[in-house]
């Protein structure tokens, strides 16, 4: 292990000991908005696991998101949430593998637009099963506080992370980043590339639904408008995109102050909400293509040239 | 004679109406370095590309060591034992030269991971000429080293045969000497070669045998002296230069 990887090491472990702890010393507004930011880091890191290397834009974390609430949702009764949050993880791999298979093949366009629908699919589906039972929505009753749900969040973040790290220096991130370079170079190369790509789709699969499931009982009432809404799926690329997806601690850095000034304005102007996220849209395409990790590189490039130079 | 490491039996490929490759048959035996010419748009490339399963044939068969590979995946082509360069010549943007070299000796017909796939990235990178410059980008290398570059990668899986399309076409006089010479140092070396080129200096110094193309068929093969003087493949090339 290399010295920065050290460093990078402890630094996430104290981050993580203070997130954690934030339950016991943070106010109530703090513990929602420290959801908020939890969810959307374990979302935007795990999509950017596939989506930095690969460029497939997947829009389908709502499908997984609202696969995972759902399973929570009908199995909060008979089985603890543990079970039901790995069992969510599962479905969400499963799912994940099927679509894989049908779409990773495709052109990168192809795989936005199915994606995007997927979502919109199930969510119909659900809809029209819940018209044929006479049901609206499903009641999400459990003793679990803002508090463990939070802590459940960190716990997949640090997750997350340990994965991601340990992808990237395997023969599977290695293969992603080339399959993302030039597929057909890949292909050549000996990558069976449409299973490389089918395995991290399953794994960002996996931890949306996982969100969802550990999330549902703060929604106490979901029913399939509100855990497969497209808005969800649109905030995470877009947050991962502004913190910069070719590096592990990339979405981090975009989910933080997008979800600070997100929360600000749908507090204050909550009309306005769509325009900020299209404006910051803009911004990353513009100026920042590279978001802001991209920018921390530059800027930390330039200070040791700079240096190296005086 | 020994027995042959690639053979090629009727393979065919149309793309709609128009015949690319047209009943191909031609063998490759071990540490031959075999010329494939012809003139433009004559179906060379598309006979590297149904080889190296970058595109599958319509029909004909394509054996590696007896095993049939046609229509393969090229990733499962890779794993037995095939290497290629491109006409247009691929490499990785997004990495440098050492991982682009390494980008060959991870996943195909011979595995390293690790120091040892680094080790042979060095090895390979001071063979063909690039020694120290591993950590360079891609976007500051001259055109040759490119060319270096993605002739290490194809080298790094120790391929059983070696597809080199039109490596040397593209260089100045003085790189061409060079390049003449890196190949024959892999022909030396016994490597099992397909050598796509116009190059005519180096297809005679290079080549143990040619076939030669022209719209799709195979017109003629022999030796370099005898199909160059063929007066089929003389009017096939200047048929083609009058175009
Ligand atoms: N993917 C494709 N789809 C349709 N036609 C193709 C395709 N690839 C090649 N062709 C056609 O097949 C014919 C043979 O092309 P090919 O690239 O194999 O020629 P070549 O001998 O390599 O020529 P050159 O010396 O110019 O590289 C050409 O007419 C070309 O236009
Ligand atoms: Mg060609």
């Amino acid at each position: 292990m290399s010295s920065t990887e050290i460093q990078g090491f402890v630094f996430a472990a104290l981050a993580l000991l203070v997130a954690g702890a934030l339950p016991y010393f943070g106010s109530d507004y703090v513990l929602s908005l420290g959801i908020s930011i939890a969810m959307f880091t374990v979302l935007a890191t795990s999509w950017a696991l596939f989506s930095g290397p690969t460029h497939y834009i997947s829009l389908a974390t709502a499908a997984f998101f609202g696969l995972g609430t759902y399973t929570t949702g009908l199995g909060f009764e008979s089985l603890p949430i543990w079970s039901l949050i790995i069992l969510a993880g599962v479905l969400g791999a499963v799912l994940a593998a099927l679509v894989g298979l049908a779409t990773l093949r495709l052109s990168g366009v192809y795989f936005v637009i199915f994606t995007l629908g997927l979502a919109e699919l199930i969510r119909q589906v659900i809809t029209w099963g819940q018209n044929m039972t006479g049901q609206k929505g499903l009641y999400v009753l459990t003793d679990l506080t803002e508090a463990h749900l939070y802590q459940m969040l960190v716990a997949l973040a640090a997750l997350v992370f340990l994965v991601g790290w340990l992808i990237g220096r395997s023969r599977l991130g290695f293969a992603l980043r080339i399959i993302g370079d030039d597929e057909t170079v890949a292909a050549h190369s000996g990558i069976n590339t449409a299973q490389a790509k089918v395995l991290l789709f399953m794994v960002s699969g996996a931890v949306a639904a996982m969100t969802g499931a550990i999330l549902a009982p703060r929604y106490i009432y979901i029913e399939p408008s509100l855990a497969f809404t497209p808005l969800l799926s649109f905030q995470v690329v877009i947050m991962a995109l502004l913190g910069g997806v070719h590096r592990l601690w990339g979405p981090i850095v975009g989910v933080i102050p997008f979800t600070l000034i997100l929360e600000t304005i749908s507090a204050n102007f909550p009309n306005q909400v769509t325009l900020f996220i299209g404006i910051v849209f803009l911004v990353i395409v513009y100026f920042i293509p590279r978001g802001f990790a991209g920018l921390i590189e530059t800027v930390r490039n330039w200070s040791a040239w700079r240096e190296a130079r005086s | 004679m020994n027995q042959a490491v690639l053979s090629l039996r009727g393979v065919t490929k149309r793309f709609g109406g128009l015949v690319a490759v047209n009943a191909i048959d031609f063998d490759v035996r071990q540490g031959q370095v075999l010329g494939l010419i012809g003139p433009n748009g004559s179906g060379k490339s598309t006979t590297l590309n149904l080889i190296s399963g970058a595109l599958a044939p319509t029909s004909g068969e394509i054996g590696l060591r007896g095993v049939s590979i046609g229509g393969l995946r090229a990733d499962k082509i890779a794993k037995r034992g095939v290497s290629r360069t491109f006409q247009l010549v691929r490499l990785l943007p997004g990495m440098n030269v050492e991982q682009n070299i390494i980008a060959g000796a991870v996943f195909g017909h011979r595995r390293r991971w690790g120091a040892a796939a680094k080790a042979e990235a060095a090895r390979l990178a001071e063979r063909v000429g690039l020694a120290g410059k591993g950590h360079m980008a891609i976007d500051q290398l001259t055109y040759i080293d490119s060319k270096r570059v993605e002739l290490a990668r194809a080298l790094a899986p120790d391929p059983k045969v070696l597809l080199l399309d039109e490596w040397l076409a593209g260089l100045n006089p003085t790189e061409l000497q060079v390049g003449i010479e890196l190949i024959q140092s892999l022909r030396e070396e016994g490597r099992t070669i397909i050598l796509v080129e116009h190059v005519m200096d180096a297809i005679r110094s290079l080549c143990d045998y040619c076939v030669v193309m022209s719209s799709g068929t195979k017109i003629a093969e022999g030796t370099p002296a005898e199909v160059l003087s063929d007066p089929e493949v003389v009017r096939a090339y200047l048929g083609d230069e009058d175009a």
